[in-house]
């Protein structure tokens, strides 16, 4: 049988066993989510300051919206493969894994993948409630946004997910490795658009951020959501959206095949 | 009591040595403490630049709060957090029993047993943001001020062992609390702001159930002379009265335990 259709066949199962898993640990997986209340903090921050006068463009409605699809979005691109990466590189346990005739990122993949249903049931109704909240008024308006939404949220996962492999994978080379979380969590804060809206960004800050991929792991499909980005950017945006989603795949398994030469599997 | 002094030094030169070991990890993680310290700046750095106040918060009185947000969170990642989720793992385990049965107070004990100053940066951050805030305010707070406002910390620092204590707690029931304490955290980030931009139902919350405002506003009222007589007795109050739950969730939780682990 080619490796294809071994894929296609144990993908499914694959999918079902991650969605399983994230079912049994409802508990603590709904512990995460809830983890996820910086956009809320952000929220109660921005719209006390829009009360008194509106920043920029944006109002108390507006960063209410912005700051709901943030948390919606974030939601629905979570990827934690880079954490598990360096736990089993550094106990060993990554083995196992070898052992099994399927590469260890579409196991992750799905394993990640699967989780999103649940993900899903969570958001969901906190964007039906925030589109109640708001109105419907701060919504993009034009078909195009929310035709091109879906490949903008699957992108930004695709890129969660290797730029955390790839991360992950330095704990190949160095022990040190976390500390590459905290820098890549540092920046993705601001240049993400997670606890501020790009666009208030000072001019020279926000000419660096449209390019780097953080603006692509979140902000980018929220201005998508809100109709900030249209036209002619809308395009630009997608096109290096891909590009950093090719560009981070080809370093995660760069990085992983490189690292996999070095790999000892002490302990275990 | 003497002996508790002597047992603390010996616990914290255990820690040192401990920290010595690893150098490098020391330098960076201080480094990445005082990089997220400065990237959770910028979005009050925008906002002040646009404008000079912010519901009745100039930019180096929200400064203030931000510093004393920041060395709290030195002080819980460095001295509070390590110890008690080395508790976690006791319970785990069911190396718990090796704690109960040392002759001292095993509170006492589980709570000295690590120290990991190199998450501690954020202290040195804390004071050099205080620092800042003081100069740009060219602020010299008076001796009364300056008193308030270190029995107010001390006070923030028990309450916020005083929650963890209850968190850990948790793990005498539910075994695994990695995920818990990381949600505290979360919730803990919401202290970074002046109280004032919460309103209603959370307003209550972070002032009476989960005292946010307590820890991280009132001490930068305190340092600028704003705070109430009556504040100060009752952000006193009730360190006291938290520290006295945390004591008795402490006993309960003990008397609960099994030693299942293994």
């Amino acid at each position: 049988m080619s490796r294809a259709a071994e894929l296609k066949r144990a993908w499914p199962t694959m999918l079902r066993v991650g969605f399983a898993s994230a079912v049994a640990y409802r508990g603590e997986f709904l512990v995460w989510l809830l983890s996820t209340n910086m956009p809320l903090v952000m929220l109660l921050l921005w719209s006390a300051v829009a009360k008194e006068a509106p920043v920029g463009r944006f109002g108390e409605a507006e960063f209410i919206a912005y700051f709901l699809a943030t948390l919606v979005v974030r939601m629905l691109t979570g990827a934690w493969v880079g954490w598990e990466l360096n736990f089993e590189i550094r106990q060993g346990t990554l083995g196992m894994r070898l052992l099994k005739p399927i590469h260890p990122f579409l196991v992750w993949a799905a394993d990640n993948l699967a989780a999103q249903p649940l993900r899903a049931l969570i958001a969901l109704p906190i964007a039906v409630g925030a589109l109640l909240w708001v109105g419907s008024g701060q919504l993009s308006g034009d078909a195009i946004n929310w035709v091109v939404l879906p490949f903008s949220i699957f992108a930004a996962w695709l890129i969660t997910f290797f730029a955390n492999a790839m991360i992950g994978t330095i704990a190949f080379y160095w022990e040190s490795s976390m500390s590459v979380f905290g820098l890549w969590m540092g920046l993705y804060f601001v240049l993400a658009g997670y606890t501020i809206p790009l666009e208030l960004l000072p001019p020279w800050l926000l000419a660096v951020a449209r390019w780097l991929p953080f603006r692509f792991l979140l902000s980018y499909p929220v201005e998508l959501i809100l109709g900030l980005v249209s036209g002619r950017d809308l395009w630009i945006g997608l096109a290096v959206q891909w590009a950093w989603v090719g560009f981070f795949f080809a370093a995660a398994q760069a990085s992983w095949k490189a690292g996999l030469r070095r790999f000892a599997a002490y302990g275990g | 009591m003497f002996r508790y002094v002597r047992l603390f030094g010996v616990q914290l030169r255990t820690s040192l040595l401990l920290m010595m070991q690893y150098r490098v990890d020391f330098l960076l993680d201080a480094a990445m403490s005082l990089f997220w310290t400065g990237s959770a700046l910028v979005p009050l750095l925008v906002l002040f630049g646009k404008r000079d106040s912010v519901v009745g918060w100039s930019w180096p009185e929200a400064l203030l709060v931000v510093a004393w947000f920041t060395l709290l969170k030195g002080i819980l990642n460095g001295a509070i957090h390590p110890a008690l989720q080395s508790v976690v793992e006791h319970i785990r385990k069911g190396t718990l029993d090796f704690v109960l049965l040392k002759p001292a107070d095993a509170q006492f004990l589980v709570s000295t047993a690590r120290f990991e100053l190199w998450r501690g940066a954020d202290v040195v951050g804390g004071l050099l943001l205080l620092g800042w805030a003081l100069v740009e305010m060219k602020l010299v707070p008076s001796v009364g001020a300056v008193v308030t406002t270190a029995a107010l910390l001390a006070g923030a620092v028990a309450i916020l062992y005083s929650l963890w204590i209850f968190v850990i707690s948790l793990a005498f029931v539910t075994v695994k609390v990695d995920n818990l304490t990381y949600l505290f955290e979360s919730i803990y980030d919401a202290g970074r702001w002046p109280a004032s931009i919460y309103r209603g139902f959370l307003s209550f919350l972070f002032t009476f159930v989960i005292p946010l405002a307590l820890m991280t506003t009132w001490p930068a009222l305190a340092i600028l002379g704003r705070l109430e007589p009556a504040q100060v007795i009752l952000a006193l109050g009730a360190a006291v009265a938290f520290s006295v739950a945390a004591r008795l969730v402490w006993r309960t939780s003990i008397r609960h335990y099994t030693s299942a682990g293994g």
